[in-house]
């Protein structure tokens, strides 16, 4: 007996934003990358399209971040200099890179908006890939550090971060001034995230320039929190709330590398296997699982958990 | 919830007076200023404004489509007024109306299939309104068998009950509500629903507060569409949180900005 495939019919879309600004279109990329579009359910492609496939960001910092010596060792020669360790990134795969601007901090370096800026701007002229650019997540300290980013990088078309419900309106002008796009914060609150995105597209900024963070949780921390918000968003975006059609971007690599399961030596669970290993595949099946919800763009940190995923991917876009 | 904006009717005296004189002003000031409230449809009725229902209809399309962004609704008892007006449309428009009269079906049905325009079926029969909602379902299965027979999508058959003035015909109101409880069930997929909400407060004192009271109690039914004031404010706000409690929107602190905002953003 012959079965029928039952396939819904959604009345809209997912948008879709373009990353980075080649020489033409008043850049320096080599290249844009374009994210989102789906009109049906993660990789359903027998339903409708999945234009995009998503994207991995590898994560970098402006300074020498705390992080395991296991994920560390593979930035070995270049944390310290941003745009070496972009250059990394790329070889590693990168399709866009990500840059923290963690020194910002007062309690981490204090460093100027200037100076900053100068790295964003380095950055931008050792790697061809778009780049998303978020400050150290000290308000105060980002709202004057960000909008000397966006001057200084105008016509680069930036992805920027952070906004959030009660600090949004200083990087959400400075993002339209100079033509770059925001990501807009909510924590793992569906109404929030409607909330937000409404709230940044009252100043004039166009929905099709900003991207949705949901917050994430990684593999045993809540990652089934973030992917029932990320389904809901999806089927509202497909169903026609324009507030909610936005690209959907997912900090894996900060999120997986915080579980205790990615950095626990075998000495303390002797059966839990090696950690080098079990952290690259926290990591990985963090990152799959949020590829599955829907996620657009991934940060990632670790080269092989990367690899793992981008061959992922390639296989969830395969018709 | 589909909107049909229900002023431009030569029952108002600035419409009939501008049919009268061709002034095409007031036709494209509320063309415009329902479309911006929302309006997903502009409903044209000549009303008794002249005697050449099928002239007047021919120049109110032509009027309202020169500023129309969204489809129009040929609103008229006149068979000949509805012809004339679908062959001017440039989307394909909603007829209102059509009864569960099968001579009246067989000259709209197959008219309305041409164009793939969408149909209002009255549950009214020749010999009239039914008093309850068994029989009003009865000859909305009559429209929809037609519907089906002619080949018309069931998303383009609007089945609607006749709601009527609450201070004249009040025991009618519930029979109404079951009614559009009640189409869902006929076909699958269902056919939609509309109501003409304003005759549910003709003469009524509060007529707003009937109209938004009658509209929520609807979408709770299931309503679909509704020929209403796409301008009254307080109406828009209603359906917006009614499609929150029916959980069609997702809630957000300025939903209802949102909502009263999504003619402007078309």
């Amino acid at each position: 007996m012959p079965v029928e495939i039952v396939k819904e019919r959604y009345s809209s879309k997912v948008g879709t934003i373009t990353l980075g600004a080649t020489k033409e279109q008043g850049g320096t990329r080599t290249h844009t990358v374009t994210v989102g579009g789906d009109s049906t359910l993660p990789f359903l492609h027998f339903e409708g399209e999945v234009p995009n496939p998503p994207v991995v960001a590898i994560e970098i910092c402006d300074r020498v971040p705390e992080w395991n010596p296991s994920l560390l060792e593979h930035y070995r020669d270049v944390v310290g200099d941003p745009a070496a360790w972009a250059q990394k990134a790329v070889e590693y795969g990168a399709d866009l890179i990500f840059l923290r601007l963690s020194s910002a901090d007062p309690e981490l370096g204090d460093s100027s908006p200037e100076k900053c800026a100068d790295t964003v701007k380095k950055v931008l002229g050792a790697v061809g890939v778009p780049l998303i650019v978020v400050g150290s997540g000290v308000d105060d300290k980002d709202n004057i550090v960000l909008p000397a980013v966006a001057e200084a990088a105008a016509g680069e078309n930036l992805l920027m971060g952070i906004a959030e419900q009660d600090n949004y309106k200083t990087l959400t002008a400075a993002c339209m001034v100079h033509k770059h796009n925001i990501i807009a914060l909510s924590p793992i609150d569906i109404n929030i995230c409607k909330q937000l995105n409404i709230l940044i597209n009252e100043m004039n900024m166009p929905l099709d320039r900003i991207v949705i963070d949901p917050s994430v949780g990684a593999l045993g921390y809540g990652i089934e929190y973030t992917y029932s918000i990320m389904e809901r968003i999806r089927l509202g975006a497909l169903q026609g709330d324009r507030m909610l059609a936005m690209p959907v971007i997912c900090g894996i690599g900060y999120e997986a590398w915080r579980a205790k399961e990615a950095n626990a030596p075998v000495s303390d669970f002797p059966g839990w296997g090696d950690q080098k290993d079990r952290s690259i595949l926290w990591e990985a099946v963090t990152a799959s699982g949020f590829i599955q919800a829907g996620g657009h763009i991934i940060i990632m940190r670790h080269p092989e958990a990367v690899k793992l995923v981008k061959n992922n991917i390639k296989q969830l876009m395969a018709k | 919830m589909i909107v049909v904006g229900e002023r431009i009717n030569g029952m108002f005296k600035d419409i009939r007076k501008a049919i009268q004189t061709l002034d095409k002003g007031p036709v494209h000031d509320w063309a415009i200023k329902q479309q911006e409230a929302g309006a997903d449809y502009l409903d044209l009725n000549v009303g008794p404004a002249t005697e050449d229902k099928v002239g007047a209809m021919i120049w109110l399309v032509e009027t309202a489509q020169e500023v129309a962004k969204v489809p129009l609704c040929l609103d008229s008892a006149s068979l000949d007024a509805i012809e004339a007006g679908l062959k001017l449309c440039k989307r394909p428009p909603l007829i209102n109306s059509c009864p569960a009269d099968q001579a009246k079906i067989d000259r709209i049905f197959p008219a309305a299939k041409e164009v793939g325009a969408s149909i209002i079926g009255l549950c009214m029969s020749p010999a009239g309104i039914p008093k309850n909602a068994e029989n009003r379902v009865a000859l909305a299965m009559e429209l929809v068998a037609n519907a089906d027979a002619y080949g018309i999508p069931m998303e383009n058959l609007f089945i609607d009950p006749l709601v009527l003035p609450v201070n004249v015909a009040q025991e009618h109101a519930p029979e109404v509500l079951e009614t559009v409880r009640q189409v869902k069930f006929l076909s699958d997929p269902a056919p939609k629903t509309i109501v003409g909400l304003s005759n549910g407060s003709q003469k009524a004192l509060d007529r707003p507060l009937i109209d938004r009271t009658y509209l929520s109690m609807l979408m709770a039914c299931g309503l679909d569409a509704a020929i209403a004031n796409a301008c009254d404010e307080d109406l828009m706000t209603t359906v917006a949180t009614a499609r929150i409690i029916l959980n069609k929107d997702i809630y957000a602190d300025s939903y209802v900005k949102v909502y009263l905002n999504r003619g402007r953003n078309k």
